[in-house]
């Protein structure tokens, strides 16, 4: 039997892109909703082609699946126009599988990958017909979970959410869905459901715990207001990330999503510290998988798909220990198949030119540097291993190979930095211009083309940076000023572009990120206001998140300019990550002094992340 | 090889663009593990051409797509490897051999049979059908169609090949292709508009029957399905 649409014809003919809503995808998976205990709507709260590229989605939607009790389906956030019709027509927000009613599930978990989807996840809500404060949810209404790494401080969302899940989903999913199962035969209350599932490991109940204030604004304590109630939520990973829930099968959508390839994920975590990096600190340790396994997986997958790009996915893959074999294999595997591989977060050295020389057109590739920071000063502050040195030698080395585009990508606003600072941006990209134009004329491809990108630097929970000062808006972009007057200042100047991004959405993202439990009130208001898809250029409205924020009387300098007192309790402080506040405060003091710390592989930094028993604290203990 | 393949496209696939549709084979025929041709170069891609876009919207019982392969065991064959990797909606039909050195789908097409309704909740008032064929019996019918060079005018009239209209279904044979192309739509506008009716947006349901290669001497014309030019192989 066809399956029936959720919308008439002629509305999905009225709006751009109607393959967003249809689903039907080749691995879409159906099952009859009569025949299961639990349906579990899994959201992204973004346009359909982003939400569709994430990785952890796809590795869920085929963990639930593989359960005949469970049937997971997907659901995206309506671009604009739909979103205005669907209010129009009052139609409920639907699953894109069965295209029933989000409101009939039983939960609905939503991804949380960035701040600037704070207003669609609203959206989403409101869409369903569910209310937005969980406190006014009742029977009738799923439970709506969040996860994904803005969980790990959910306060700004509390008020919105029943339960967070805070760690990698194969881990305990099943023991929150078997719980439900049960607690749906007795017929019991949603507060003895939410009860039993705060004491799961790694489930945060907020609607449970009690914030109280100091006078000056700080969080005087945060406490559980009943017995079931953990004092603190631990984070839950996959130890064993060879032997676990990976997707051979992943739906692959009629349009063009933003990852249009097959995503291996070769390893979790990164051994390198970089001050600045919230994944790098959340996701320790770094465990790898097994070369068998990615070999077997990638065939599978490619075979499955028909995808013709495949792509490894990792915080470092320079850092994978087996990628020489890896990539040997690939190269073989795929060229005789017409298939792309890609590349990204590769360190540029001979081994990585060579590949890279092997994979891709060098006409048509750039070379992506991410020094961060201008100099080697502030570089050292950010504990980012990559010396001047090695970035003009992987440079120089390149353009003899061939390549005469670089991407440099660097931050502005990082604690510490000087106008010095900012002015060495400009003189890196002139040193390795020079390195170019140093390679004898017949051997280069016309001129050099170097695109100096910088971003403004938020500060960012469990990151030795959590207690540190973030820039006002005029700030950062007296910091591109002096950039952009530099960089003209150079002699190979024509050769350099420079681009800078926003400052405002910036200044909104940094609030969001440590923002505590008041500031939910303003993303409503905001949303109430009209703001969605934030993250949009074409669709951000700053004025209007600053009346929301006048209006519910929160001082945006008190989450941003304000740098924190080392004893300060945060509103994220009850998570524990394995990596330790202890740790985190001694980085912090070490890149005031412009200290570095060597990478994980090298020396065991005490981080604590050796607690979870695994992954790199175990194979490079000496 | 050259292979024509004739496929279905109906239900939710009417909302997947053309473009998307040839993503989607693309991707298909890899699942499918067809042996099939890349062009030469740097970044090779599949030797495959589609004889006519569809519209978003309209269904089909007779879309068509020639590939070079380099190996195929038996139409049956790759119809059934085929279908067996296809979403709902599209289904393949026919997998036919064609003759060496003869012309792709797409510059043969020279006509196509629409079948042609209103949606339910949209249905004209009663007696259109007669008015309908009233307006068929004008010697001309002049409108202005859009191309990439402007605004022309021109007489859609000799472009309907047959037309009959029963039960409020209107099956049309009209021209198609590179040559002249005469879209549904634009014959039921033009009559909205000669018989004053007001068309509601999107209340016109396409459906493609066939489409068709002319194969006559120049002097009458002779339309012949495009599956009908290769044959089936290695049964």
């Amino acid at each position: 039997m066809e399956r029936k649409l959720a919308v008439k014809d002629e509305i999905l003919l009225s709006v751009q892109q109607p393959a967003r809503y249809i689903g039907g995808e080749v691995h879409a998976v159906m099952k009859d909703k009569e025949k299961v205990n639990v349906r579990f709507a899994m959201c992204f709260p973004d346009v359909y082609e982003i939400g569709m590229s994430h990785l952890g989605i796809q590795i869920l939607y085929d963990m639930f699946n593989r359960r005949e009790d469970i049937w997971c389906e997907r659901v995206y956030s309506p671009w604009t126009d739909m979103d205005r019709v669907m209010r129009a027509h009052q139609i409920p927000l639907f699953a894109l599988e069965s295209q029933d009613p989000i409101k009939e599930f039983d939960f609905l978990g939503i991804t949380i990958q960035y701040e600037m989807c704070y207003t669609n996840i609203l959206q989403v809500l409101d869409l369903a017909q569910i209310p937005l404060l969980a406190t006014e949810r009742t029977l009738e209404h799923p439970f709506v979970i969040g996860g994904g790494p803005c969980a790990y401080n959910p306060e700004p969302l509390a008020d919105y959410f029943d339960l967070f899940y805070i760690g990698e989903g194969e881990t305990q999913y099943f023991a929150l869905m078997d719980l439900y199962i049960k607690w749906k035969q007795k017929k019991e209350s949603r507060e003895t459901f939410l009860k039993q599932a705060a004491q799961i490991p790694g489930i945060y109940v907020p609607s449970l715990y009690d914030v109280t204030y100091q006078e000056d604004g700080t969080i005087a304590s945060m406490r559980p207001n009943c017995q079931e109630a953990p004092e603190r939520v631990t984070k839950q990973v996959v130890m064993d990330v060879t032997d676990t829930f990976y997707p051979k099968k992943p739906v692959v959508p009629f349009l063009k999503a933003t990852q249009d390839r097959v995503v291996l994920e070769i390893q979790r975590g990164c051994i390198r510290g970089c001050r600045f990096c919230q994944a790098g600190m959340l996701y320790r340790p770094t465990r790898e998988r097994d070369l068998s396994m990615l070999k077997e997986y990638a065939l599978a997958m490619l075979a499955n798909t028909g995808y013709e790009e495949i792509s490894l996915s990792s915080l470092s893959s320079s850092d994978y220990s087996k990628l020489g074999e890896l990539v040997t294999f690939l190269i073989e595997e795929c060229g005789k198949k017409g298939i792309n591989i890609s590349l990204p977060s590769l360190r540029i050295d001979a081994f990585s030119l060579d590949v890279m020389g092997k994979v891709q057109d060098i006409k048509k590739s750039s070379l992506t540097f991410a020094p961060e920071a201008g100099s080697q000063r502030l570089r050292d502050v950010i504990n980012k291993g990559l010396t001047e040195e090695v970035i003009l030698d992987g440079a120089r080395q390149a353009f003899v190979g061939g390549w005469n585009r670089v991407k440099l990508y660097f931050m502005l606003g990082l604690p510490t930095e000087t106008e010095e600072d900012m002015r060495q941006i400009a003189w890196l990209a002139e040193k390795i211009a020079e390195r170019y134009y140093d390679v004898p004329k017949e051997q280069r491809h016309g001129k050099c083309q170097i695109v100096v990108s910088t971003s403004f630097f938020v500060p960012k929970p469990f990151t030795p940076f959590q207690w540190a000062r973030m820039c006002t808006k005029e700030e950062f972009l007296h910091r591109a000023y002096v950039v952009n007057h530099e960089i003209k200042e150079q002699k190979n100047k024509k050769s350099i572009k420079y681009n800078w991004h926003e400052a405002d959405v910036t200044v909104l993202e940094g609030i969001l990120a440590r923002g505590d439990r008041r500031v939910g009130k303003a993303i409503l208001k905001a949303y109430e206001k009209g703001c969605l898809f934030d993250s949009w250029s074409e669709c951000f409205q700053h004025q209007l998140w600053l009346e929301a924020f006048e209006e519910c009387g929160l001082d945006l300098a008190f989450y941003t300019t304000r740098e924190r007192k080392e004893d300060e309790i945060f509103p994220w402080d009850f998570i524990e990550i394995g990596v330790s506040k202890k740790f985190l405060l001694r980085e912090w003091k070490r890149a005031q002094k412009g200290e570095v710390t060597p990478n994980c592989k090298s020396a065991c930094a005490g981080c604590g992340a050796a607690v979870f028993k695994g992954g790199v604290c175990i194979e490079h203990q000496n | 090889m050259n292979i024509r393949i004739k496929f279905r496209k109906y239900g939710a696939m009417k909302f997947i663009s053309h473009l998307d549709v040839m993503r989607y084979f693309q991707k298909a025929i890899r699942r499918a593990k067809i042996d099939i041709c890349f062009s030469e170069g740097f970044s090779p891609h599949m030797i495959m051409s589609f004889a006519s876009p569809l519209s978003l919207g309209v269904t089909s019982e007779a879309e068509y797509m020639d590939i070079r392969v380099k190996n195929a065991s038996s139409s049956g064959e790759m119809r059934e490897r085929l279908n067996q990797t296809m979403a709902e909606g599209i289904d393949v039909i026919s997998v036919r051999l064609l003759p060496e050195n003869s012309k792709n789908a797409m510059s043969l097409v020279a006509a196509a049979d629409y079948q042609l309704c209103f949606r339910k909740d949209a249905k004209l008032a009663d007696g259109w059908e007669a008015k309908f064929l009233e307006f068929l019996k004008s010697p001309e019918i002049r409108l202005i169609k859009k191309t990439k060079k402007g605004e022309q005018e021109v007489d859609i009239r000799p472009w309907i090949y047959q037309c009959v209209v029963a039960d409020g279904i209107i099956m049309l044979q009209a021209a198609a292709g590179s040559v002249h192309n005469l879209k549904p739509e634009l014959l039921i506008q033009a009559f909205a508009d000669w018989a004053g009716i007001t068309l509601e947006p999107f209340s016109l349901l396409v459906h493609r029957k066939e489409l068709y290669a002319e194969i006559g001497d120049g002097e009458k014309k002779v339309l012949i399905p495009l599956e009908e030019l290769g044959e089936d192989f290695g049964e």
